[in-house]
């Protein structure tokens, strides 16, 4: 499988006030296509500037960031968030859905920025709710629904424009053991059975047990040689 | 495009009743400097439509030259006479000329709140022939040679002590009220009326302060520079002629200016403290709303219809608070009838008068405030790095 993601030389700089702290030290990385990576480490290691690279949310000071064949290290601010649109769906740790918004008008915001005619959303939205479990929930906002049930409709919110990759930033954080079991059967199964590209980043050894690969990052490095079994 | 303005704009609009509270510092805010615009507004107006609504094109008022006021201006007893027989003057049926020398004096008038100015006119019998829109809509007309007065109808209602039969005090000698008259709410109907000879004995003034004249038909403006020309071909006249109507146009101009600049200042002072408001409540609405923003951005939202709909929804709260504003405005002051200082010092009762254009004036007001204080807010919700903002929400 080609790389879908390819990380070379990254460096990420943040600047407070006078002070320049180095988070992310000549990091290089390749993610093939369909592959299920996540990524774990300490906190303040850098896990979330790392995401956040891949998912076109932010630039690396120095290096070069490709993914979907687009060298995003290139990209401005504008063009990154139609790449964003076109190629990546978020999941976050605490949902972010739009409270004022039933699910299934949370699923459709990705598909308002597309060419889709309002039949077509409909039916797209109404597949994606399907594939997270949650076509009785289409109407309810999100405060009437589990953390559970949010974040599977957040997960069709990732998916219903089809994305080449999902990047999901602790998507389990926020959930007990049992829900958060079912949302990474979710995302196992979304890698198998649709192929999709995932990469989460994750505390938690038992969700890393669910992708194909884990990388672990400390201070700002990927530590070598640990790879989960498959 | 489109879409997405209409989508994140119509999610920002329905999350407003989640910030009540700081979204209605917006609405109260500038609902008090359109109240306040509209009612100063709505003062200057009502005055001007008054004064404006006050005198006719096809009279002429003779002052003498160079004053701006009737009270201030005085023709001797010599030159009346000679003023009526001019060329441009219209004559009655019996041959005599349509003209009317008044007299108009400043009389004190008791008040609750203290003495007023109250002018008191003295007409001839061809002044009240001449003026078809006075009325007498209780009691009767003075007569000649008895103190007696009438008044006008805004004057009745505004000063106390002005009822039929009622007597008044006015340097010295004893008036009594016989009558109220109606002008069509014109300036006129501020004053006391009464015979133009026992005014001049009463007062010792011989001559008069005016020479109210009609004008001869067909067409009064022709007849006005013929009797402009007769005028300045005579050098025993020291006398201007205009018709009564710019005279009236002329005097409610310096207040209405008076009140222009000072609805200029107090509006301005306001607004400033408006926008600052609604700059307040918008940078708050933006970071409360923060969260939201960045996941939209994430999402591949661009940064307009985030830019737009931080601006819809303070211009939303802006148009609210005019409208409430203008509403407030129109209940209190719209038909309120108060007198003023006007320009002679003496006291000119008029009504406020809100207008559908003063409305307006206040919704433009407001639409400025709030694009104002929704502009920087707007900028800053763009301007934000959306993996800060993220880790912040
Ligand atoms: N905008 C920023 N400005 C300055 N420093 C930042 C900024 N964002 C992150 N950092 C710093 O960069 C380092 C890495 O942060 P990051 O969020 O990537 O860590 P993380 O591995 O995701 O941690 P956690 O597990 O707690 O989420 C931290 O020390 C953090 O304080
Ligand atoms: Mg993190």
């Amino acid at each position: 499988m080609p790389a879908i993601v390819s990380l070379r030389d990254v460096v990420k700089t943040y600047t407070r006030g006078k002070q320049k702290v180095e988070v992310l030290h000549h990091l290089s990385l390749e993610i093939p296509q369909g592959d299920f990576v996540a990524l774990m480490g300490p906190s303040g290691s850098g896990k979330t500037t790392l995401l956040n690279l891949i998912g076109g949310l932010d630039r690396p000071t120095q290096g070069e960031v490709t993914v979907a064949g687009e060298r995003l290290d290139r990209l401005g601010s504008g063009q990154l968030a139609k790449w964003r649109a076109r190629h990546v769906g978020f999941v976050f740790q605490f949902y972010n859905l739009m409270p004022m918004l039933s699910a299934e008008r949370n699923v459709e915001l990705p598909l308002l920025l597309t060419h889709l005619n309002k039949a077509q959303r409909r039916q797209n939205v109404a597949a994606a709710l399907a594939v997270v479990g949650l076509s009785d929930r289409a109407k309810h906002k999100p405060a009437e629904l589990s953390g559970g049930q949010a974040q599977r409709v957040a997960i069709a919110r990732a998916l219903v424009a089809d994305p080449t990759l999902l990047v999901c930033d602790e998507p389990t954080g926020d959930l007990d053991r049992a829900t958060a079991d079912d949302i990474l059967h979710l995302l196992q199964a979304l890698n198998r059975t649709h192929g999709k590209t995932i990469v989460m980043v994750t505390h938690d050894q038992k969700a890393a047990d669910f992708a194909s690969h884990v990388l672990h990052l400390d201070k700002g490095q990927l530590v070598e040689g640990q790879t989960a079994a498959a | 495009m489109l879409r997405q303005i209409l989508a994140v704009s119509s999610m920002s609009l329905r999350s407003i009743p989640q910030r009540l509270g700081t979204s209605l510092v917006i609405v109260v805010g500038i609902g008090g400097v359109v109240a306040v615009l509209v009612a100063l507004l709505s003062m200057s107006k009502g005055f001007e439509y008054t004064l404006k609504g006050t005198g006719s094109d096809a009279r002429a008022l003779l002052l003498s030259a160079g004053v701006t006021a009737e009270l201030s201006s005085y023709i001797g007893p010599d030159s009346v006479p000679l003023l009526r027989e001019l060329p441009g003057v219209r004559r009655g049926a019996d041959g005599k000329p349509l003209a009317s020398a008044e007299i108009v004096v400043i009389t004190e008038l008791r008040r609750h709140g203290g003495d007023v100015n109250v002018a008191l006119r003295g007409v001839e019998p061809a002044g009240i022939a001449m003026r078809p829109e006075v009325r007498i809509v209780e009691g009767r007309l003075f007569r000649p040679g008895l103190q007696e007065v009438i008044a006008g109808r805004s004057a009745r209602q505004q000063f106390s002590g002005l009822q039929l039969g009622a007597r008044l005090q006015f340097r010295g000698s004893q008036w009594t009220v016989v009558g109220i008259f109606d002008s069509g709410g014109d300036a006129h109907e501020s004053e006391l009326w009464t015979d133009a000879d026992t005014a001049r004995s009463a007062f010792g003034r011989p001559g008069a302060s005016g020479v109210l004249a009609e004008l001869a038909p067909p067409d009064p403006a022709t007849a006005l520079q013929t009797l402009k020309n007769a005028v300045t071909a005579d050098p025993r006249f020291q006398v201007d002629v205009q018709t009564e109507r710019h005279y009236f146009t002329a005097q409610s101009q310096g207040f209405t200016e008076q009140i222009t600049l000072l609805t200029a200042v107090v509006t301005a002072i306001m607004a400033f403290g408006a926008v600052f408001g609604a700059l307040n409540t918008m940078y708050s609405a933006v970071s409360a709303r923060q969260s939201e923003i960045a996941t939209l951005r994430a999402i591949g939202f661009s940064g307009l219809p985030v830019m737009v709909s931080v601006l819809a929804e303070s211009i939303a709260l802006a148009l609210a608070g005019g409208a409430a504003g203008g509403a407030l405005a129109y209940l209190l002051f719209d038909g309120m009838s108060v007198s003023t200082l006007g320009q002679n010092f003496t006291q000119v009762a008029f009504s406020f008068a809100v207008t559908p254009g003063l409305l307006l004036r206040g919704m433009a007001w407001a639409l400025a405030i709030g694009l104002i204080g929704g502009f920087f807010p707007a900028l800053r919700a763009v301007r934000l790095p959306v993996a800060d903002a993220l880790r912040a929400g």
